[in-house]
């Protein structure tokens, strides 16, 4: 009977998304009024009605009703609580459900609150958020219905993938679909603006918090699911260039390109065409995303149990929402003229290069991710695409960024000085070479590479805190003096300087990570020690424990450094019955400047163990750094001007008085 | 405002690229390939030489299996153990390819213990005219056989046509195994 409400429930809200797709668009295009008002309560109950159907579903999956053939299929009734809960996105019909409820949220969300926007606008955006929901929804219906029941229902369930059951990835799909699905607000603006003809520094203002929050969770979402490969995976690394990690991978490059850009429409109503673009883009990836880890045309670890029907349907609600959209484009988005002009050497040349780069990063993910399907397609045979082109295309062009993304922030708006920007980044140059000199010195100069990487990150961390020191004028003028411009300085800019520091902190994280890893795998018996990078891990041999849902078996390690005991690792080997499956559970000891990592795999012989063990400098400032993006981004949404008094639009033509940016850098 | 066409054609870049691409990937997902599929360098090649003993300590054993069996008639060779699940999974359809008198069913028992391998035919009855024991796996190895249960097809000159990795499910029977017969066998 729930699962009946909930199938109901779902089948409502299609329609409510019908209304919210038709009438707000149809009212708008002839000023109908109320038809446009329609988008507000349709946009509202249609969130309702998916959060009684997802409600619905999470209800069967916590009494375990086996009846329900996705219960059955991914859930049992002797896992833990949690996991019964996050079983519920953890497979294709779940996660879809997962995912038309955070869209609907969205739309909700910019019904609420967005009465600030003009009102052919606001009905624009949020009739464009119905479509999108229209689409997704009559997928679930037709090709993926999560409420299917089973005759007669099994026993018990068949339970879920034991990898998935871990609180790191528990959470990843929410916070990643929070991110992907959060950019189709950016997007219904695009096309909103698209039809309207008019894109201002207005539009710019609405559509940045929206970016700002999906890439925000993005950022984390991404992290989470990193993390959790580290950890759970149990071989040291923490990215593998997988089709489906490159698919969260390409709208965070390519959000993160339209964050900057929306800035420069913003303060100074140049880059229109470019950011409207970059709007239909990054949500167009996100889509492909979906696209690529259903539709079974790319093998890859995380792909979903495949359907070719299914492949066919999202792939023609790409065609029509990507196709269409860029064919709008095509048609109005000539028309629209920046009103703003500025020297290549400026903050918005700086963003300029900012897109280049990173649009340039996105592509090149695109085409080593769909290269092997085009070539089989083609007939060229079967290849995969691994590691080292991504690394090889991937740093070379970070590398420009990273550097620029010092200098940006420093050069003033229109017209910069690139050689007063170096002078303001004398201390910075200092601190890079200085990381060049502890790197060599550290590493006996075996990796130059690696103290180039390390000098980067030093480089932007300090002309990151420059650039604030710089706006507060620190040192120039009395402390007071100076307390009191930070107090002055805006939210935003905080968050820019956080968000920036977040990504040296990164950088640092991923040159030491993949530079300076040291690994041994061998075989051990109790008693016995290996030196891992100065550290000596004793193995005091292996003991038997008992989980809820599995049997373990539990590898401890004794870590000392020069006789002074460190830690002690237990690394697990898990074997869950139902599934008749084994995860190994990686033993971390952190020191947040390296982690000591243990794992254990199979037995030889008696007492002897096969075991990997790894010593991983600098790598939690991988999650740190993205953990500080995430903050930034917080802190940049909590802006006050991002909520209230947007800057009225404009009579006529789009001319706006450029605002006089309340963020500009202190000139010395 | 008059938008020159050069202006245009910059502008209309994007949705083309997008619609070539989609072509492609319509193109591959409508001609029905499987990305997970591995091609087997085999198609088209004779049959690699072996000769396998008969499943040793069964009176009624089939005989053995030589290369020299697979000429003159299509002949589908199973690989298959007592001890894996899918290939009890597909025993149904082997039974029923069996009783096609136009071709011959073999079978290559894999890494099997003779008495588990007499068991499991005992039980669930033997559906191949021969079955040659490859105790250590060698022949598997010749044939790029990477798990339980294969399947080979081959033409009447013992060239191989066809491979099946996993079980042969009803479906793969009606949809890919008995079309590649028909057209073998014309």
């Amino acid at each position: 009977m729930i699962a009946e409400i909930g199938h109901f429930a779902l089948i409502l809200a299609c329609m409510m998304a019908v209304v919210q797709g038709v009438f707000p668009l149809a009212g708008a295009a002839r000023g109908e009024a109320s038809w446009m008002a329609l988008a507000r309560p349709a946009a509202q109950a249609q969130f309702a009605f998916i959060a009684i159907s997802f409600a619905a579903l999470t209800y069967g999956y916590v009494v375990s009703d086996f009846s329900i053939l996705n219960v059955a299929q991914n859930s049992h009734s002797a896992k833990p609580l949690l996991y019964k809960i996050t079983g519920v996105w953890a497979n294709h019909e779940g996660s879809m459900l997962l995912w038309v409820l955070i869209l609907s949220l969205f739309g909700a969300a910019l019904a609420s609150f967005g009465g600030n926007l003009p009102p052919s606008l606001r009905a624009r955006a949020i009739g464009v958020q119905g479509l999108v929901g229209i689409a997704f929804l009559t997928f679930i219906l037709f090709t993926s219905n999560p409420f299917e029941r089973v005759d007669p229902a099994p026993f018990n369930g068949s339970g879920l993938n034991p990898l998935l059951q871990d609180p790191g990835l528990a959470f990843h799909p929410p916070f990643l679909y929070l991110g992907y699905v959060g950019f189709s607000v950016a997007f219904s603006f695009a096309i909103a603006a698209l039809l309207e003809g008019r894109v201002d520094p207005a539009w710019a203002r609405w559509v940045r918090p929206w970016t700002l929050a999906a890439w925000s969770f993005l950022t984390l979402g991404i992290a989470l699911g990193s993390w959790w490969a580290y950890y759970e995976l149990g071989w040291g690394g923490w990215w593998f260039w997988d089709p489906v990690e490159n698919a969260s991978f390409m709208p965070w490059l390519a959000g993160t390109a339209l964050l900057h850009s929306a800035i420069v429409v913003e303060k100074r109503d140049a880059l229109k065409s470019w950011t409207v673009l970059l709007a239909i883009i990054t949500f167009s990836l996100s889509l492909i995303g979906a696209f690529l880890v259903r539709s079974g045309v790319l093998t890859s670890v995380h792909a979903f149990a495949t359907d070719p029907k299914r492949g066919l349907y999202i792939l023609g609600i790409l065609i029509v929402a990507i196709g269409g959209s860029l064919a709008l484009y095509a048609w109005r988005a000539p028309a629209l003229r920046a009103t703003g002009s500025f020297k290549p050497v400026s903050r918005e040349g700086a963003m300029v290069l900012n897109n280049l780069l990173l649009t340039t990063a996105t592509a090149t993910v695109f085409i080593g991710t769909l290269y092997p399907l085009v070539l089989d397609a083609l007939g060229g045979g079967k290849i995969s695409v691994g590691a080292p082109y991504f690394n090889a295309t991937f740093v070379p062009i970070m590398t420009p960024l990273v550097i620029a993304m010092a200098l940006g922030p420093i050069l003033s708006w229109k017209r910069g000085d690139i050689w007063r920007a170096f002078g303001r980044l004398k201390l910075a140059l200092v601190a890079a070479l200085g990381a060049v000199a502890l790197s060599l010195w550290l590493d006996s100069a075996r990796d130059i590479l690696a103290a180039f990487g390390m000098a980067l990150a030093a480089w932007l961390f300090v002309a990151t805190l420059a650039e604030l020191a710089g706006r507060i004028k620190l040192g120039r003028v009395g402390p007071a003096e100076s307390l009191r411009r930070a107090l002055g300085v805006p939210r935003a800019a905080y968050g820019m300087t956080i968000a920036h520091l977040g990504m040296a902190v990164v950088v640092a994280g991923i040159t030491a990570s993949s530079a300076w890893q040291s690994e041994v795998i061998r075989y051990m018996s109790p008693g016995q020690s290996a030196l891992v990078a100065g550290y000596t891990f004793r193995f005091d041999g292996v003991s038997k424990g008992q989980g809820p849902n599995y049997t373990a078996e539990l590898g401890t390690f004794s870590v000392t450094r020069g006789g002074r005991g460190v830690a002690t690792l237990v690394a697990e080997k898990r074997f869950y019955p139902v599934q008749r499956r084994n995860t190994t559970e990686a033993a971390i000891h952190t020191t947040w400047l390296s982690d000591l990592y243990a794992v254990i795999g199979d037995a030889k012989g008696k007492d002897s163990f096969a075991v990997r063990l790894y010593h991983n400098p600098l790598v939690p400032w991988i999650w740190l750094g993205a953990m500080i993006m995430f903050v930034g981004g917080g802190v940049s949404l909590s802006d006050r001007r991002h909520r209230i008094g947007a800057p009225r639009r404009s009579a006529n033509t789009g001319r706006t008085p450029v605002p006089t940016p309340p963020t500009a850098p202190a000139k010395a | 405002m008059a938008v020159s066409p050069g202006r245009r054609i910059l502008f209309l870049l994007p949705v083309v690229l997008f619609l070539i691409l989609a072509t492609v990937i319509a193109f591959f997902m409508l001609s029905g390939r499987d990305p997970g599929l591995l091609p087997s360098t085999l198609i088209n090649k004779p049959a690699p030489q072996f000769s396998l003993p008969a499943i040793a300590g069964w009176t009624k054993a089939p005989p053995g299996l030589t290369t020299k069996d697979l000429k003159g008639k299509v002949t589908v060779v199973n690989f298959f153990a007592s001890w894996c699940v899918p290939c009890r999974a597909e025993h149904p359809q082997i039974t029923a390819l069996s009783s096609d008198k136009d071709i011959r069913v073999f079978g290559i028992n894999y890494k099997d213990k003779s008495g588990a391998a007499t068991a499991w035919l005992q039980r669930y009855g033997n559906p191949y005219a021969r079955i040659g024991a490859d105790l250590n796996g060698r022949v598997a190895i010749d044939y790029g056989v990477y798990g339980m249960p294969e399947t080979f097809i081959l033409d009447r000159n013992g060239r191989i046509r066809f491979k099946h990795v996993g079980p042969i499910l009803p479906q793969h029977l009606r949809e890919i195994i008995l079309p590649v017969i028909r057209e073998l066998k014309k």
